[in-house]
């Protein structure tokens, strides 16, 4: 069976037809660069510099609501990077510099008026290795609503901490042992309480770096599962170096490499009827 | 002494270059069929000549004198030591004479023969004053004779252990020499020899703490034979006086400790764990890169500097500017100067402790939170704090030993009378600064004003003991609960 075959196999198990809503997130013309310092400098001076990493080049992507999208790519290609645009994590990296829009709802993110720290309640975000907190699973749910003074009583967070974990599909599992710490949980486990943590602010997008590469098979399985539902209530960026995985959770797919956006497509024809050659190639495992 | 570890050193050189010689030869001059490097033969060789030789003498070295003591101990007739003073001070009189004697006979004042048909009739102590070795008192027949058998057995001693070593060493390098053949596995016997090497230093470690430990033990108890302990621990007088009488009480030296601790706690921690969450969190790298070994050149300063400082500055401040207008006293020395000073001293040792800590809790916990939308300080206080916690509580912990075992500072700072008081402002002393005072000067070892110290001391001990002992514990809950 050849790879085409088996991911064509994976996403008939997924209903591909779903009607794509209408626009969440929107990035145009997005160059990062690392290792640029402070300062003010154009993207064209800042792209010639030898001594700094061009880690996004152009790229313009959109992300449509109630959709999962995929990032795929070689390694160090800019996923996490770009990925960590859409939140303003990267304000958090000491000379990390980026360029160009990015909406959420029409309004730009990287306009001064704009709070990253409230933006990111709104643009959730899930690790690639599982990082509770060191506190107790109910504490881990209600560190984002405690913040935001989202919950007006003890019983209302409860009550979100409740939802937040029955979403992430954890609920049955801890329900009984609340006050147990988060870091006690296994690997998978782990990984969910992290999706009922970015859950529980009520974000509207939902950022996920390669959630599965620290999980096993049954784990990963059940996060996939999670993902799909999760798509009903939030849109959802995923990035994964799994093409198996693109192919099985997500409608849309952006492929990068070497910091350029290649190809952004239907999941389905991405998979089936690339249109650029580096695509072809990735996704047959000739290149990456 | 020296010339054995000399000639020691050398046949172990010796037996390095013949060992790897033997293995080079005995694999016909190709290295390659050799079970191991050329050198770990030679190594070899040089461990089994050395490390038997030199455990044997130091412990010869060590049990020599115990022995000798023992056995002219025992030869003393019961009737004259019952006569003189103690047994203990008999010994050292006769130790002293037979020193006395081997140096005069080095100094070429009389020669070996003479030195051993030496009688009491000679006036040894004006021969030995001639010679430049001053005696107490006159010497009794039974004390040259002691002495006299205690030359003759350390002499005796001293030729069997060069005899014993040198064989020793000989022995085990012919061996080693002999056994070495292209197939031995000398790398792992090396290995081996290593971690006995390694094993013998931690041993060492802790024997000497339990020997110190043994030797504050055998005082104390000796204080307590002359001293009621309820009178020492729950004592609220210190009154030491050396025409007997005294009021040896523990509490107002413990408080005078405690007091200051605290003070120096409150403000060490507080400034320290900010300066630490500032260099870790918020400081840019350049700042860092000025700021960090600046409060670190605090922690270089000799704590006789922090108690002139104490002296001459903040205690007179202190005093005129808060003290006398509050009307709380006008002693410049006071618990509230010592404590602020030492305090600042241990500034440092909390920053740079913390900071390391802080550093240390994973990135990964940071970036969750951030993405959770939570502020930089949001993320310091519930997640960065709470997850370093246990190192923190522990980087506390020992600069509350450290401040509890500070003399100088409190000496200037504080002064050196025993008070039990709430007033900050009024002058105290501590534990360890009373060790000092009891044990310089003129003191007769065998009275409890003198031996008090060494209660004192085990008292000191017996408390950071419990203080490391909590931390531990406190690091080792968290950890469970975490990690
Ligand atoms: N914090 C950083 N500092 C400097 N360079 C970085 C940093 N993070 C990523 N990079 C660089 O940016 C490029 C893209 O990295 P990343 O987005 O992590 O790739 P991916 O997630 O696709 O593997 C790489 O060349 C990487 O070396
Ligand atoms: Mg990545």
């Amino acid at each position: 069976m050849s790879m085409e075959d088996a991911i064509m196999n994976d996403m008939t198990q997924i209903d591909q037809g779903v009607a794509v809503d209408e626009l969440k997130m929107q990035a145009r013309n997005v160059d990062v660069f690392y290792g640029a310092g402070g300062g003010t400098r154009s993207a064209e001076d800042m792209a010639a510099d030898k001594a700094i990493t061009h880690a996004i080049k152009h790229v313009d992507v959109d992300i449509a609501d109630k959709t999962v999208t995929s990032f795929i790519g070689p390694s160090g290609c800019g996923k996490s990077t770009f990925l960590r645009v859409l939140n303003r994590m990267n304000d958090t990296i000491d000379g990390c510099r980026m360029t160009g829009d990015v909406t959420l709802e029409g309004e730009n993110i990287y306009d001064p008026k704009v709070d990253p720290v409230q933006l990111r309640a709104k643009v959730g975000m899930v690790f690639q290795k599982p990082n509770p907190f060191p506190k107790s699973i109910f504490d881990n749910v209600a560190y984002g609503p405690r913040i935001h003074g989202l919950a007006r009583n003890k019983a209302d967070l409860a009550e979100i901490v409740e939802k937040s974990l029955r979403r992430a599909a954890i609920w049955d599992e801890v329900k009984d042992r609340l006050d147990a710490p988060g870091t006690g949980l296994s690997g998978g486990q782990q990984q969910r309480l992290c999706i009922a943590r970015a859950v529980a602010t009520s974000p509207e997008v939902l950022l996920m770096d390669e959630p599965c590469s620290a999980l096993d098979p049954i784990a990963t399985a059940q996060v996939e599962e999670l993902i799909d539902d999760l798509r009903s209530r939030f849109s959802v960026v995923i990035v994964t170096h799994s093409m198996q995985q693109a192919a099985r959770v997500s409608q849309k797919t952006a492929f990068f490499h070497l910091g350029e956006l290649v190809e952004f497509d239907d999941t389905d024809k991405i998979f089936t009827n690339p249109s650029d050659p580096r695509t072809e190639s990735y996704i047959t495992g000739r290149i990456g | 002494m020296l010339w054995i570890l000399i000639t020691l050193l050398a046949l172990g050189a010796l037996g390095f270059v013949l060992g790897r010689q033997r293995a080079v030869a005995s694999a016909g001059g190709d290295t390659r069929v050799l079970h191991s490097l050329p050198v770990y033969y030679g190594t070899n060789v040089t461990l089994l000549t050395l490390v038997p030789a030199l455990l044997v003498l130091g412990v010869w070295l060590m049990a020599q004198p115990i022995v000798i003591d023992r056995m002219v101990s025992a030869q003393l007739p019961d009737s004259y030591v019952a006569e003189a003073a103690s047994r203990d001070l008999l010994m050292t009189e006769i130790r002293r004479l037979a020193d006395g004697i081997d140096t005069a006979v080095e100094r070429g004042a009389f020669n070996g023969l003479d030195a051993l048909n030496l009688s009491v009739g000679d006036d040894i102590r004006r021969q030995l004053a001639d010679a430049g070795v001053a005696l107490g008192a006159d010497v009794s027949p039974e004390v040259l004779q002691a002495a006299q058998s205690f030359r003759e057995m350390s002499g005796a001693g001293r030729t069997w252990m060069t005899v014993a070593v040198f064989a020793l060493a000989l022995a085990g390098l012919a061996y080693a020499y002999l056994r070495t053949t292209k197939d031995l596995r000398a790398r792992n016997r090396v290995e081996h020899m290593i971690l006995g090497v390694l094993m013998l230093a931690s041993t060492l470690a802790i024997l000497t703490t339990v020997g110190i430990v043994l030797s504050m033990l055998w005082d104390t108890r000796n204080f307590f034979q002359l001293y009621p302990w309820q009178d020492f621990f729950f004592g609220l007088e210190w009154r030491p006086s050396f025409e007997g009488n005294s009021e040896l009480g523990l509490i107002p030296l413990l408080w005078g400790t405690l007091y200051i601790s605290l003070i120096a706690l409150l403000v060490a921690v507080p400034i320290g764990l900010f300066a630490a969450i500032f260099m870790a969190e918020y400081a840019t790298r350049r700042v860092r890169s000025v700021a960090k070994p600046l409060i670190e050149v605090l922690a270089g300063i000799p704590t006789i500097v922090y108690g002139l400082f104490a002296l001459i500055t903040v205690g007179p401040m202190l005093r005129d500017y808060f003290a006398a207008p509050l009307g709380l006293g006008n002693s410049s020395s006071s618990v509230m100067t010592a404590g602020i000073v030492m305090g600042i001293m241990l500034i440092p040792f909390v920053s740079s402790l913390s900071d390391d800590i802080i550093n240390a809790v994973p990135q990964s916990l940071r970036d969750g939170s951030y993405g959770l939308g939570a502020t930089q300080s949001e993320t310091v206080k519930q997640v960065v704090l709470p997850a370093a916690l246990p190192g923190i509580v522990g980087a506390v912990l020992l600069a509350a030993s450290r401040a509890i075992g500070e003399t100088m500072i409190v000496v200037l700072g504080a002064g050196a009378a025993a008070r039990l008081d709430l007033n900050p402002f009024e002058a105290m002393t501590t534990v360890t600064v009373k060790i000092v005072g009891q044990l310089t000067g003129d003191t007769d070892f065998s009275s409890p004003e003198a031996l008090v110290a060494f209660a004192l001391g085990l008292t000191l001990f017996v408390i950071t003991l419990g203080l490391n002992i909590f931390a531990l514990y406190i690091v080792r809950k968290y950890r469970e609960q975490y990690e």
